[in-house]
């Protein structure tokens, strides 16, 4: 008996956590921007979530696609056909590890960071001070740092798939000799824009704004102890990271899948 | 100071990824005014059209002249009706073309060429190809292959 209550006490907790998530999300979005006063605080939040992302983001995009460079190398030149390299390198970072690789790597850099900031912030009573001194703290703080990361992701996604395609590039045609023509010509005739480019932008859209509301709603609902945001932060890294795979699965069985 | 700093970070973070989805339309998936190009439309029937697939290219000496947008059975004939956009600027296809089948490479995608007649009138929207060629389909071949071989022996017993 006692088992089974716990059971249904953890489930209603769980839904009580969704359901003010959501909540929490829709005041915050609501919260109409006014513009003049909150397009900087925007840009602000776009530069330490997605310009100070920007280094990360080359740097693994660029090593990701020298691996699978390699790694499809290896594995075509068995069958004759590596010159499809091209096509194998591309239609793995478009569809699948552009928007996945990206959304991990932002939950780790960057989500955690908004959760620590806005936690902190909690546990020194700023948020509290703004809301007597008549500023709402969703709107002042929560809402452009979520647009941010709704934006900063998509933009973070196609760079780094395009540094990959540079990075297969080199270690393809540059080290491994395979002609430069037939890389970009195969690529070009198995890439389809907005079925495989367009697709991979949808899903890091939809990453971008899971990813940046668990970082934010962990962040404001957390304990205000410095053991309360740590475990915070864990928890953003964690769910972000966990939603982002278990969203791509579900994602890519509905564009790719053929259901 | 700092301010204008953070400001053109943004904007060229914001450039960067433009720049990034502008590779990736033009350079990686070859994405062109193609498909919306004025075109009409041209119909072949094939006994086999096993392979060939809607979008794919449709060549004229080895140029691209229009991509396939049917593919469907027709119910009396039983044969593979194909739906050609051929591209407006290509007018004069003659009605005594052949359109085939072909395949890009040994195992390539399929596509559609068409080798020009020698005809004065030329095919209009909505017409037909008479004169067709099917698809080479792989297992066929080595069944008849095969089918030979198993007769040979016959023949050097004789």
């Amino acid at each position: 008996m006692e088992a089974i209550r716990r059971l249904g006490e953890a489930a209603l907790e769980s839904l009580r956590t969704l359901g003010s998530a959501g909540t929490f999300l829709f005041q915050a979005l609501i919260a109409l921007p006014n513009p003049r006063k909150n397009f900087p605080l925007l840009i602000q939040q776009l530069y330490s979530v997605g310009v100070l992302s920007l280094a990360i983001i080359v740097v693994a995009g660029l090593f990701i696609g020298m691996v699978l460079g390699l790694q499809g190398y290896s594995i075509l030149v068995t069958y004759g056909s590596e010159q499809a390299l091209g096509t194998m390198v591309a239609l793995t970072l478009v569809r699948e590890l552009g928007p996945v690789v990206t959304a991990l790597l932002f939950a780790g850099r960057a989500g955690s960071a908004l959760t620590a900031e806005i936690g902190l912030m909690k546990a020194t009573e700023q948020l509290s001070s703004m809301e007597m001194i008549g500023v709402d703290p969703l709107r002042r703080i929560v809402a452009p740092r979520f647009w941010a990361g709704f934006i900063s992701m998509p933009l973070l996604a196609l760079i780094f798939s395009a540094v990959g395609i540079l990075g297969g590039h080199l270690v393809g045609v540059d080290w491994l000799g395979i002609y430069d023509g037939s890389y970009w010509m195969n690529m070009q005739g198995s890439v389809e824009f907005w079925d495989d480019v367009g697709n991979g932008v949808i899903k890091s859209v939809v990453f971008g704004a899971v990813v940046s509301w668990i970082a934010v709603f962990q962040g404001y609902d957390c304990e205000p102890t410095s053991e309360g945001i740590s475990r915070a932060t864990t928890r953003t890294v964690v769910y972000g990271s966990l939603a982002v795979l278990g969203l791509d699965f579900v994602l890519t069985a509905v564009m790719f899948g053929g259901f | 100071m700092r301010t204008r700093f953070v400001e053109m970070a943004v904007g060229l973070f914001l450039v960067a990824g433009l720049a990034a989805l502008f590779f990736l339309a033009i350079k990686v998936s070859g994405l062109s005014d193609e498909s919306s190009k004025p075109s009409y439309q041209v119909y072949a029937s094939f006994q086999n059209a096993g392979g060939l697939t809607v979008r794919a290219k449709v060549t004229m000496a080895g140029v691209v002249i229009g991509r396939v947008t049917d593919i469907s059975l027709d119910p009396k004939t039983l044969k593979a009706k194909v739906r050609l956009d051929v591209y407006n600027e290509v007018r004069e296809i003659s009605t005594d073309s052949v359109a085939s089948i072909l395949t890009a490479g040994l195992l390539g995608e399929k596509y559609i060429g068409i080798v020009p007649g020698a005809d004065d009138t030329y095919l209009k929207n909505g017409d037909e190809i008479e004169q067709t060629q099917s698809a080479l389909v792989l297992e066929d071949l080595i069944g008849k292959f095969l089918f030979n071989k198993a007769n040979e022996p016959d023949k050097e017993a004789k």
